[in-house]
């Protein structure tokens, strides 16, 4: 709740358009589908058990694999015809899937580069968001000598430098260490905040849901078997996994 | 299974370790057979006479073309076949196949069929020689176009592999930052896969500069156009197996000197 | 092995080749013949190896299949090359019974090196212009060998053919202008059969031998130029009686008249 309110009163943060996903992909003999509306500031976490297909959807949303039916748009603006580089999305990897081959402060000007800035004025524009990150200090290390949590942050900053209408997140929590988890979780809930725009968390766990997003999508052998809020969730859970996955996370 | 954890890692077993240096054996003896029975004492005169100079000049300036070409071409094809595992069997296994031709087929064979594709009544080069005068056998590109056919499959297999160790989602990963395709392969793909090229374009240099068959009989020999050292090794062993003995140490030296000098420096495992 | 193919041959390598590739190993059937090796001498098989150069192949192809008939229990196994490569290979201890060579001064080096004695000169062969079929740079003499706008191949000097041809050239006065030197006569013919060359120089029993897809154009002066062909068993050869015998018969009257008419000259 604090975070849409941070959203709304922000006042600096540009408004964004709302994401509004209706889709249907073949995974191997495992057919996925599942419609979602997602308003800027209000993140929607795609929660279930491994297998289910979430970064299959995920994926499916950046373009990143085809649909078999089904479409996807931003605003009015229908993407599901666009390549990946065109659809104006977000994305942060699992793993984070960083360019081993550049440095950090690279990393974060690849978008400006491959838009054609020159490599000098690429770099200038990147300070800005090493600076916010705090990746200042790690900017001409490279991803082979960082640790999760700084490799998260860059990660981050590479796909927000793009300045995408539309920020995807794949279990970005699952390459951490249990320790920082929650301390990392709560950076990363700010981070979002501060994007503003809509936003998809896919995660298997609660307390990622919990901290990152307003309204929860359970996915379940690639069908949706429940949505609300957690809370919701937690009042009436839909299926035998959802009352499982509640109880061994509790409030 | 005990007793496999009481061995240091990375000890072999004894038949695997008699097995490699068997192995070795027969790759290093024949080269130090060479080396033992090399007329050292007329060496630095064998090695300033006038036809080695030509055939060292030759040899490195066609096998340097040469390795261009291969990286210009070999690069693109690599990424096609690293990119064909989606593809229908059939067609997969084709190319592949056509891929790897060059590396069984006899290099004089090879060349018969240069000559029946780029000859002056070959497929191609009839038309060459017609609309253009154009006539490729026997001159210095023939050379080059012969070490081409014989060592890109070294370059495509090389880039390939480390095609197919590289991490895919990078290339995802950057096509969500607005890459198109030709910026994903120059800026991300192509850096990532450095090493396997560098690696390459090493193994497809000296499998040019060894090149013999193709050459000989695509390009002919003779003396600072197309005689490059192979061909004049063995053609000096018909009168002076010294000099062929020579010829073949100033091969080998130029082959082990590119191998041990790009090693360190550019080829795989030295990051990290 | 690079210095034995023919090319009449080439067209059947190919088609080998495209077997293999279309349907997996081509198979190597046979081998080397049987080794009983248990009992009594007469049905013993001998396998004699023959080290003959290049241009001896259709000759000596024939001259073999002749003596394994007259001789039931012996193999006779060719292995053509430029006669320095035959020579280098038989002084490395190549197992070699009969060398057979295109000029004096490779089997000279055997001589020397203590592996033949005796050498006798068995035939003689000289030169002459061979041009694609048709003829198609109208080339009529010598001369034309200087003329650079036409291809021209000749043998390296390095082998017997070249020296030949360097020797009958500069009889002649011609400064050939080559694009090519090979390593032996077969390449030369090769490169002249698929006419990648308009004229070449090589010896006549090549041009007769090539069949119909190049042309011999008489050199008048080509009789001032005579290659020796000599012929001697080794004398570490694993079958000296058969290696005799084998040199004698191509020595001899029925040798003579199988090289009549592949067109090599009495010695």
């Amino acid at each position: 709740m604090t975070a849409t309110d941070a959203a709304r009163d922000g006042g600096a943060a540009p408004v964004r358009p709302s994401l509004h996903a209706d889709v249907e992909v073949a995974r191997g003999e495992q057919r996925i589908a599942a419609a979602f509306d997602v308003e800027p500031g209000h993140p929607l976490a795609i929660i279930g058990p491994n297998g289910a297909g979430k970064s299959t959807l995920l994926a499916a949303v950046a373009g990143l694999v085809p649909l078999s039916s089904g479409h996807v748009s931003i605003g009015s603006r229908a993407i599901d015809g666009l390549p990946p580089e065109h659809r104006g999305i977000g994305v942060v990897f699992q793993d984070y899937v960083l360019f081993p081959h550049l440095s950090v402060h690279d990393n974060v000007a690849f978008a400006a580069r491959v838009r054609g800035s020159a490599r000098a004025a690429a770099r200038a524009a990147a300070e800005p968001w090493l600076e916010r990150y705090g990746l200042a200090d790690l900017a001409d290390r490279l991803p082979a000598q960082l640790s999760g949590g700084q490799a998260q942050r860059v990660a981050l900053a590479r796909a927000l430098a793009a300045d995408p209408e539309v920020l995807l997140l794949d279990e970005p929590m699952s390459a951490l260490d249990i320790e920082i988890r929650d301390e990392m979780r709560a950076e990363l809930a700010t981070h979002v905040r501060e994007f503003g725009g809509a936003t998809v968390l896919v995660t298997h766990s609660p307390a990622d849901a919990a901290a990152l997003a307003d309204s929860v999508l359970v996915l379940e052998a690639g069908r949706v078997t429940q949505r609300g809020a957690l809370d919701e969730l937690r009042a009436s859970p839909a299926t035998p996994y959802v009352e499982r996955m509640l109880a061994a996370s509790p409030e | 299974m005990a007793r496999t954890t009481a061995h240091a890692p990375g000890r072999l077993a004894w038949p695997v370790a008699v097995l490699a240096i068997a192995g070795l054996a027969v790759l290093v003896l024949p080269i130090i057979a060479l080396i033992v029975r090399a007329p050292w004492a007329d060496l630095p005169e064998l090695l300033v006479r006038e036809s080695v100079i030509a055939a060292l000049v030759l040899s490195f300036g066609t096998a340097i073309m040469a390795t261009a070409v291969c990286l210009v071409l070999g690069v693109p094809l690599a990424a096609l076949l690293a990119r064909a595992t989606g593809w229908p069997t059939l067609p997969r296994r084709l190319l592949r196949a056509a891929v790897t031709v060059p590396l069984v087929l006899p290099p004089v064979v090879g060349g018969i069929a240069l000559l029946l594709l780029l000859g002056r009544r070959g497929l191609v080069g009839s038309a060459l020689e017609q609309w253009f005068g154009l006539t490729i056998p026997f001159t210095t590109g023939a050379v080059v176009i012969a070490q081409v056919f014989v060592s890109l499959p070294f370059l495509v297999f090389a880039v390939e592999g480390a095609l197919r160790s590289a991490d895919r989602r990078t290339e995802l990963a950057a096509a969500t930052l607005g890459a198109s395709r030709w910026q994903v392969f120059r800026h991300v793909t192509l850096p990532l896969v450095a090493p396997g090229v560098a690696a390459g374009a090493v193994l497809c240099f000296t499998r040019a500069l060894g090149e013999f068959g193709a050459t000989i009989t695509f390009a002919g020999s003779l003396p600072g156009v197309t005689r490059t050292l192979p061909i004049a090794s063995y053609l000096a062993m018909q009168t002076d197996p010294a000099e062929a003995v020579a010829l073949a140490l100033l091969l080998l030296a130029v082959s082990i000197g590119v191998l041990l000098g790009l090693r360190d420096r550019w080829l795989p495992g030295v990051r990290g | 092995m690079m210095n034995t193919w023919m090319p009449r041959r080439i067209a059947t390598t190919l088609a080998v080749l495209l077997a293999a590739a279309l349907g997996g190993c081509a198979s190597n059937a046979g081998g080397s013949g049987a080794t009983s090796g248990t009992v009594t001498s007469e049905a013993d098989p001998a396998t004699i190896t023959v080290f003959a150069a290049a241009s001896l192949t259709e000759a000596f192809d024939e001259l073999a299949a002749q003596f394994e008939v007259e001789h039931p229990s012996v193999e006779v196994v060719l292995d053509f090359g430029g006669s320095g490569t035959l020579a280098q290979q038989i002084a490395e201890g190549a197992p070699v019974d009969v060398f057979a060579s295109a000029a004096e001064p490779p089997m000279q080096s055997v001589v020397d090196a203590g592996l033949a004695v005796d050498p006798a000169v068995f035939a003689t062969n000289t030169l002459e212009l061979v041009v694609p079929a048709g003829n198609p740079a109208a080339v009529t003499g010598l001369d034309d060998l200087a003329n650079s706008s036409l291809r021209v191949a000749l043998c390296d000097v390095s082998v017997p053919c070249g020296a030949a041809s360097e020797q009958l050239l500069r009889q002649q006065g011609v400064t050939a202008a080559p694009d090519t030197l090979e390593s032996d006569v077969k390449a030369v013919l090769t490169k002249v059969s698929l006419g990648e060359v308009d004229a070449a120089l090589v010896y006549r029993t090549d041009v007769r031998s090539a069949g119909g897809s190049v042309e011999g154009i008489e050199v008048p002066d080509a009789a001032s130029v005579v290659s020796r062909y000599p012929i001697a068993a080794l004398t570490d050869a694993a079958e000296p009686a058969t290696a005799a015998a084998f040199v004698a018969f191509v020595a001899g009257a029925e040798g003579r008249t199988v090289l009549d008419r592949f067109g090599f000259g009495a010695p």
